[in-house]
């Protein structure tokens, strides 16, 4: 068993159907999936917690709370690494979203709502998202699988044998890395998908640049631009979390760093994709 | 930690239990270590001798029972001081778990840039005279991929040293070697012991080397301490558990 599958507690499969009693067998797994469940979530919050109160411990000691040199590592891959992929990835949904709404809105002569519509849907909830979901696949997976590594190979006791503190030494650089850079990302893919949207404009709609950024302008208000990066911040920290604890309590292997490694990327999109729908309906007042 | 008495035993074990689920892997397990003896633990594989190593640095918890390192109770410091007493100890692990993103240098250097304020320049010449102890000299800039099974393990026994740890515990340190070798490292843990006053628990299923490094020997069978004195004890024994396991004989007792 793993150091951090131990210390954040391991789902007990003994308990099952037979502490529910009669109704065990109906019961009794429903209640084991929201057992597993509360306790994943706990042992999430126990992880950030421990690991900031390591960090504090160490810095107490007139220290970095972490290496430099493992920080700017993980901010040139977490960050820099990425834009490519993001901006991509953003690029074409923007440039397709612009073609596909563009066609529809001409029919009623209207396509000059493209751009405004496109900065909107962007600013306020694609970027942040599509950012988040690229990352879990990009970043979330590759913590995962590292650090799950590192647990298989016994480096993680032995770092947590030696007193140095894995929360601090591993998860914190990265964490930080990530929480740091990814409204970085966001403002970087939406830019990508107004450049897509704006080549769309251009050829299909005869808009020319300054038009378009009037249009851009026009839309943008500032509480979409800090709610939509504001989130990233929430959803780079819950990737973070959930990559580092899946690599940290794998189990059975390399089969098991593969399993871990696929599980943290759907929990993570998952994950992120119920937080946004949580605050959208906040943000609606459906709450 | 609170202050600690400066006299007792290093180590303290008290009706230690561990259970999986189902299954004891320890159940009720009693055992003491002084300063400067070394301890071998012996048992079959699976009997949960590495377990123990892992209980005594607090990194499993047990069901029951106590723990104590110099006087604190392992089981019940909280995680800050916890980290703190692990500094004091070295753990050897039987495959070595050497950061294998790091060469040996970082990976010797890695507690004393981590936990203490030394120099560099000091932190360099530590590493070269642990090095030079376990004949390892000149491998500073290799990484851990580019060493033989021998080598990691001294590499692994340097790195427990460098902290001057009161209690150095040993995973299997002759797993795996070939005769020789397993020789050159039983040799290292009696030399580093004296040289650096520490004390050892030895976990092995390997004889050869038990009665090698052997202050005082504790035979672990069925979750529990069968004998626990000294390694002519063992030989000697007419327990037929602890007769048959020092023999390496298929008949008898343990199937």
């Amino acid at each position: 068993m793993s150091v951090f599958a131990h210390l954040y507690g391991e789902l007990d499969t003994t308990l099952d159907k037979n502490n529910f009693g009669q109704g065990g067998l109906v019961i009794g797994p429903a209640g084991q999936a929201l057992r597993g469940f509360l306790q994943t979530v706990s042992s999430l919050v126990w992880m950030l917690i421990d690991m900031v109160a390591e960090m504090i411990d160490h810095m107490r000691r007139g220290r970095l709370p972490f290496r430099r040199q493992i920080f700017f590592q993980q901010t040139d891959r977490a960050g820099l690494g990425s834009v490519p992929l993001v901006c991509m990835v953003t690029f074409f949904l923007g440039l397709t979203m612009a073609l596909l709404t563009g066609y529809q809105l001409r029919t009623f002569g209207t396509e000059r709502l493209v751009p405004g519509l496109i900065t909107i849907a962007f600013w306020r909830e694609l970027g942040p998202l599509m950012t988040s979901v690229v990352i879990a696949a990009r970043i979330g997976a590759s913590y995962t699988a590292e650090l799950g590594t590192m647990t298989v190979s016994e480096e993680v006791e032995a770092i947590e044998a030696m007193g140095i503190g894995p929360l601090r030494f591993l998860v914190g650089p990265r964490l930080i890395a990530l929480v740091l850079l990814m409204p970085c990302l966001v403002v970087m893919a939406n830019l990508a998908a107004l450049l897509g949207t704006f080549l769309i404009c251009q050829l299909s709609f005869n808009m020319n640049l300054n038009v378009f950024i009037d249009l851009v302008k026009e839309a943008l208000i500032l509480k979409d631009v800090v709610q939509g990066t504001g989130k990233s911040v929430l959803f780079a920290l819950l990737i973070a979390l959930i990559a580092c604890y899946r690599g940290l309590t794998v189990k059975g292997g390399a089969a098991g760093v593969g399993t871990a490694t696929t599980s943290s990327v759907v929990t993570s999109i998952t994950t992120v994709i119920g937080f946004d729908t949580f605050i959208n309906m906040q943000q609606v007042g459906v709450f | 930690m609170a202050d600690e008495p400066p006299d007792g035993p290093l180590v303290e074990i008290e009706d230690l239990v561990l259970r999986f689920g189902d299954k004891t892997v320890l159940d009720g397990v009693n055992l003491q270590v002084q300063r400067g003896e070394r301890l071998v633990v012996m048992g079959q594989s699976g009997s949960g001798k590495s377990t123990l190593l892992r209980l005594i640095l607090g990194i499993l918890r047990p069901t029951s029972g106590r723990v104590r390192f110099a006087g604190h109770d392992v089981t019940q410091l909280a995680r800050r001081d916890l980290n703190r007493m692990r500094s004091r100890i070295g753990m050897v692990y039987q495959y070595s778990a050497l950061i294998s993103s790091l060469n040996v240098r970082d990976n010797l250097a890695l507690p004393l840039e981590e936990l203490t304020d030394t120099p560099t320049a000091e932190i360099d010449k530590m590493v070269s005279e642990r090095l030079e102890a376990v004949g390892m000299s000149g491998s500073e800039s290799k990484l851990p991929a580019e060493l033989s099974g021998g080598m990691r393990k001294r590499i692994g026994l340097a790195r427990a040293l460098m902290l001057k740890p009161e209690l150095i515990l040993y995973d299997e340190p002759s797993a795996g070697l070939d005769p020789v070798i397993s020789s050159v490292v039983d040799s290292l843990i009696i030399e580093t012991s004296q040289a650096n006053d520490a004390s050892g628990i030895i976990v092995t299923h390997e004889m050869e080397s038990a009665f090698r490094i052997a202050t005082r020997m504790a035979m672990l069978y069925e979750g529990r301490i069968i004998l626990d004195d000294v390694p002519d004890a063992f030989r000697h024994s007419e327990n037929p558990i602890v007769a048959q396991f020092v023999s390496g004989s298929t008949a008898g007792p343990i199937q």
